[in-house]
């Protein structure tokens, strides 16, 4: 809905928007017919531009991204070139390099290529969470990562994989009935099937030779990053009073270096 | 000059980001925190330094922590704004067009009326004139919740306000678009929507209510300080005055 407008009319008027929002809707896969520039590409196409231009372009992507990350819809190239960066695709690397830089350096936030067959982009947090006490000032909580939450933690506690009706059953002794209208999350089963998984929360994904069909529930690539198996465990130990410590498999995952170094600043943005 | 930022500048930026809006005590609590969990010196009084390193570094992505006065309680609040789109078009990503609309519509009420207020009667009859596509008053109902929610219009009573964020944000577009009928108060020169208003018809300075508070405070006989008229308005107690700054 919404969230596919683009940033890009930024600089149009209020009142020439509301006909250039028609044609900034087409979902076109324009990737096809871009091609990375190479290094003396770039080099060339930067010599016909001033130091204004690109600080300039750089500014429109660095926004561009923000607002999608508001909704955490992951940025794809094809869409980003097609409405922001548009003439500027020779120097496309150096701007995309410059946008990375502001990110780190602003924002402390990381754009991290979650796809690299497709192209697509998200901004997870950079600052270590670990270390972090309770802000004075409240972020406001969406209480869709809460659901999130409960998901991400019955996919990890099963190792890895779950079938879809396992899933469906575990959240109906929560109350969160996927045939159901619930009054927070409205289509439960759209939130968690198709908004979690736009967003790269979630894999939902049909389990082969099932007849009648099935499907499983994996992580998605940005609770990977995101979201911090050992907090994940600290819930559940308090959830079950139990010793985190009394899940061998997951307490090793939780704690092993490759998965808590990448989700070290968790899942609080 | 832009200079080299910190972890504390990030978490702080960060928060503000997801906030939107702070006031001058949660930002400097805010400010006390960050520096606290990055191990950075945090200077009491040097907030607005704090938050200058950082706007040097969003100037060039056209973004600016800007500080802006309550209309409601006269405290100072700081908000995230964003320059490159001064308009509504800030809102584009969480409003449909018509919502837009309503929301201009909203907006002309609020700033050509007297007291700087809309009431929900006139809101939901604006809806008649609507262009695009026109919202039930259900739809209207629930668009004014989610306004109030967002923070950019207060609720009160049935009228609705443009809440401080929305104020600081957007009072560039205002001055433009409202020209001729945008007020500016004459203690602090900044845009006025909740106001008094000098009774001389050959004077009419309008005022914002805690800086009526302010200006008259402790004054037997307030006259208005452009025409030195009897100032006829009651004058509202001084509120929000920096009474917790122990931290």
């Amino acid at each position: 809905m919404t969230q596919r407008k683009r940033l890009s009319n930024v600089q149009s008027s209020s009142q020439s928007k509301r006909q250039s929002n028609s044609f900034m809707t087409q979902e076109e896969d324009e990737d096809a017919t871009f091609t990375q520039p190479s290094t003396s590409q770039v080099q060339r196409g930067l010599e016909k531009l001033t130091a204004a231009q690109v600080d300039q372009k750089t500014a429109e992507v660095v926004q561009y991204i923000l607002v999608k990350d508001q909704k955490k819809i992951p940025v794809r190239r094809a869409d980003l070139v097609k409405h922001v960066i548009k003439d500027y695709r020779t120097v496309y690397p150096e701007i995309i390099k410059r946008a990375m830089l502001t990110f780190e350096q602003v924002f402390g936030l990381k754009l991290v290529e979650i796809d690299s067959k497709n192209h697509m982009y998200v901004l997870v947090n950079n600052l270590d969470a670990s270390t972090a006490r309770p802000s004075p000032v409240e972020r406001p909580s969406n209480p869709k990562m809460g659901l999130l939450f409960v998901i991400l933690s019955v996919i990890f506690m099963k190792g890895g994989v779950v079938r879809e009706n396992l899933m469906w059953n575990t959240l109906k002794k929560l109350r969160v009935d996927p045939g159901q209208r619930h009054e927070e999350f409205g289509d439960v089963r759209k939130v968690i099937t198709d908004e979690f998984v736009r967003q790269r929360y979630l894999e939902y994904v049909r389990v082969p030779h099932t007849e009648p069909v099935e499907y499983e529930f994996r992580w998605g690539q940005r609770s990977d990053m995101e979201v911090s198996k050992a907090q994940i465990l600290e819930f559940m130990g308090q959830l079950l009073e139990q010793d985190p410590q009394s899940w061998t498999q997951q307490y090793r995952e939780a704690h092993s270096t490759a998965s808590s170094s990448q989700a070290s600043s968790s899942n609080h943005r | 000059m832009s200079r080299e930022l910190g972890d504390g500048h990030r978490r702080f930026l960060q928060t503000l980001m997801a906030v939107g809006v702070t006031d001058e005590q949660e930002a400097r609590a805010l400010y006390q925190h960050c520096c606290d969990t990055h191990t950075m010196q945090c200077i009491p009084d040097k907030l607005d330094e704090f938050i200058e390193a950082i706007n040097s570094r969003l100037q060039p992505m056209f973004m600016q922590i800007r500080k802006g006065m309550s209309e409601e309680n006269g405290r100072q609040y700081y908000a995230l704004v964003n320059m490159a789109e001064t308009d509504i078009t800030r809102m584009t990503s969480d409003y449909a067009d018509n919502e837009l609309e309503l929301f201009r519509k909203t907006l002309d009420l609020i700033v050509s009326s007297e007291n700087g207020k809309a009431s929900s009667t006139d809101i939901l009859n604006s809806t008649d004139t609507m262009t695009s596509k026109k919202l039930k008053k259900s739809e209207t109902e629930h668009l004014l919740t989610r306004l109030v929610q967002d923070n950019w219009l207060c609720e009160r009573r049935g009228e609705y306000t443009l809440s401080t964020r929305c104020i600081i944000e957007m009072e560039p577009y205002i001055r433009t678009m409202y020209q001729e009928q945008v007020k500016v108060c004459h203690i602090c020169h900044n845009i006025a929507f909740q106001c008094q208003i000098c009774e001389n018809p050959s004077c009419g300075i309008k005022i914002h209510n805690p800086c009526v508070a302010r200006y008259f405070k402790g004054r037997v006989e307030p006259r208005c300080p452009a025409c030195d008229d009897f100032w006829p308005h009651e004058i509202p107690e001084v509120r929000g005055l920096r009474s917790q700054s122990k931290r």
